[in-house]
């Protein structure tokens, strides 16, 4: 049995993908600087794919960049935007405690260069609102940047309503959409997004590449300096295959997305459902409003690393936010953001179900979650001290 | 590369000396849930102090189950002046070794007997020094928060 509950650390590629991909190993492989005949071919095809993404996500083909994945959009959206501000004295940007560290080791960067960050605290179902971020915004802000959906609970943002307060306020908005893009309906224009970043794949295409789209008449700065690909804002040769197999793999994850998400939600609720029975769990983050993939749980009395051993030796390979699988000495951020204590996020499960997930699969991952956490709890000095009274329990036995 | 040894990975699916023991000599337990472990130690320990039976239970990550279950390992039947010399070096090597962020798993297998012993030293009488026996454990973590 191998079951894949991980779509949302990277999903496998789609057939399509790589047949976009394989002409561009050995047949097509100049250089699409090249003048040559070899060279423009290469060229036409990236530019072909640059107006196929561009047709997904809403807007012109010279509004997309493309990077090597979505850490790097992240970081150029943000650092753009912040020299931009800079020029005008702005230097206050407005972002959530729960964003990717793409996102947040680059504002931490620039506190350092003496901007300051507002970082907006996270409801307790893992959304923030429009009405937060207005309240945020000042004179000074430059920016606002918040992901489309959490890349570990799942939860979705309301982009459109926050595209809407900040086109109203003036301010750039740059979304994260890695999690979201081919799996949620995307239209910059519609939802006012000046700035998006998305990586390949989290979506059946390929690792090592992404796109940064940002709207006409923002002026990039770069974050690698060379040759005059991409306009200039990005230097290096074209990851030309890549590019080819990430455009094909929007193309079809975006053709199939509401029949995938309506698939995936009933499998993800039917999850929930079978998790739910475990007492003293809960389930992180909003039931209704997040990705049709995610499932994230935290059980009280147990430690996430041995939970995931012990499922990868039943076949399942998931995720946890304990602070042994961060590799850090603190359990997940995102967890902590939402309200969590230290001793439940450290007990915390990622399963990301895929389009080829079986309700088979779901109720097989059930039985062995419930079965590995009875065990862990089983041996568990923490689990004892709950059971008897000697530290309170955090959780209600069952979901009221 | 798998993240553990060969070694780990069997104490950490089959543990030795899982459970308590009602009525031991010695328990100690050391870390605590903000850290994501802790470790209690049971020690059935008979007139001639020598360890006769050693049970665990323990809250946290793959290395720590495997450290207490070859610690527990290596103190049964040793005297408690033995067990007490017990390093996490010593757990560390027996284990084939720890990944360096995991190190710490094997110090609290060797506190969490030394802290055992001490209880035992306590419940009995018996007169040690204090400095060879661990503080109330602190971790840096916990020294952060």
């Amino acid at each position: 049995m191998f079951i894949y509950a991980d779509n949302a650390a990277t999903t496998a590629m789609s057939q399509k993908a790589i047949d976009a991909m394989l002409p561009y190993f050995k047949e097509v492989y100049g250089n699409p600087s090249s003048l040559y005949e070899a060279g423009q071919q290469a060229k036409m095809a990236i530019e072909d794919a640059r107006g196929r993404v561009a047709a997904v996500l809403g807007c012109k083909p010279d509004e997309i960049y493309f990077t090597s994945g979505g850490s790097e959009a992240d970081n150029q959206a943000i650092i753009s935007a912040a020299k931009l501000g800079q020029k005008k004295g702005k230097k206050h940007i407005i972002s959530t405690s729960f964003e990717h560290h793409a996102v947040l080791h680059t504002l931490k960067k620039l506190e350092k260069e003496g901007f300051e960050i507002t970082l907006l605290d996270v409801h307790d179902n893992g959304i923030v609102t429009a009405k937060q971020v207005d309240d945020a915004i000042r004179e000074d802000t430059c920016l606002v940047t918040i992901m489309y959906a959490n890349n570990e609970i799942g939860t979705i943002q309301p982009i459109s309503e926050i595209g809407a307060v900040c086109k109203a306020k003036e301010v750039l908005f740059h979304t994260d959409a890695v999690q979201a893009a081919g799996h949620l309906a995307i239209n910059v224009e519609e939802q006012n997004i000046d700035m998006l970043s998305l990586s390949a794949h989290k979506f059946h295409g390929p690792k090592g590449c992404g796109v940064l789209y940002a709207r006409k008449g923002i002026l990039l700065t770069n974050i690698i300096e060379g040759g005059a690909q991409e306009k200039g804002k990005r230097g290096g040769t074209e990851n030309v295959a890549g590019i080819m197999g990430m455009a094909a793999a929007l193309e079809d994850a975006v053709a199939h997305m509401d029949e995938n998400a309506a698939k995936l939600s009933v499998l993800r609720d039917r999850l929930i459902e079978g998790l739910n029975k475990i007492s003293y769990s809960e389930l992180n983050g909003d039931a209704v409003k997040r990705l049709p993939s995610n499932v994230n749980f935290c059980f009280e009395g147990i430690e996430g690393e041995s939970l995931l051993l012990l499922l990868d030796d039943k076949g399942i390979s998931a995720s946890s936010g304990s602070a042994c699988t961060s590799g850090s000495l603190d359990p997940s951020h995102v967890l902590l953001a939402i309200g969590r204590p230290h001793e439940v996020a450290h007990g915390s499960l990622r399963l990301s179900i895929g389009e080829d997930t079986t309700e088979e699969e779901v109720d097989y991952i059930i039985r062995a979650v419930t079965e590995v956490v009875t065990y862990l709890r089983s041996i568990s000095p923490f689990w004892r001290d709950l059971v008897s009274g000697k530290r309170p329990h955090i959780f209600t036995e069952l979901p009221g | 590369m798998a993240l553990y040894s060969e070694k780990v990975m069997d104490h950490f699916r089959n543990p030795r000396n899982v459970g308590i023991i009602e009525d031991a000599d010695g328990v100690g337990e050391v870390g605590n849930p903000v850290c994501g472990d802790i470790m209690k130690i049971y020690l059935k320990i008979n007139e001639n102090q020598v360890i006769e039976d050693v049970k665990f239970e323990t809250f946290g990550c793959g290395s720590a189950i495997a450290s207490s279950s070859m610690a527990t390992e290596m103190i049964k039947g040793q005297s408690v002046t033995e067990a007490l010399t017990l390093t996490n070096k010593a757990v560390t090597e027996a284990l084939d070794g720890l990944p360096p962020h995991k190190l710490h798993c094997s110090v609290l297998a060797e506190e969490a007997i030394k802290t055992a012993v001490k209880d035992y030293y306590d419940k009995n009488g018996i007169s040690y020094d204090p400095a060879e026996f661990p503080a109330e454990h602190e971790c840096e973590h916990c020294m952060e928060h």
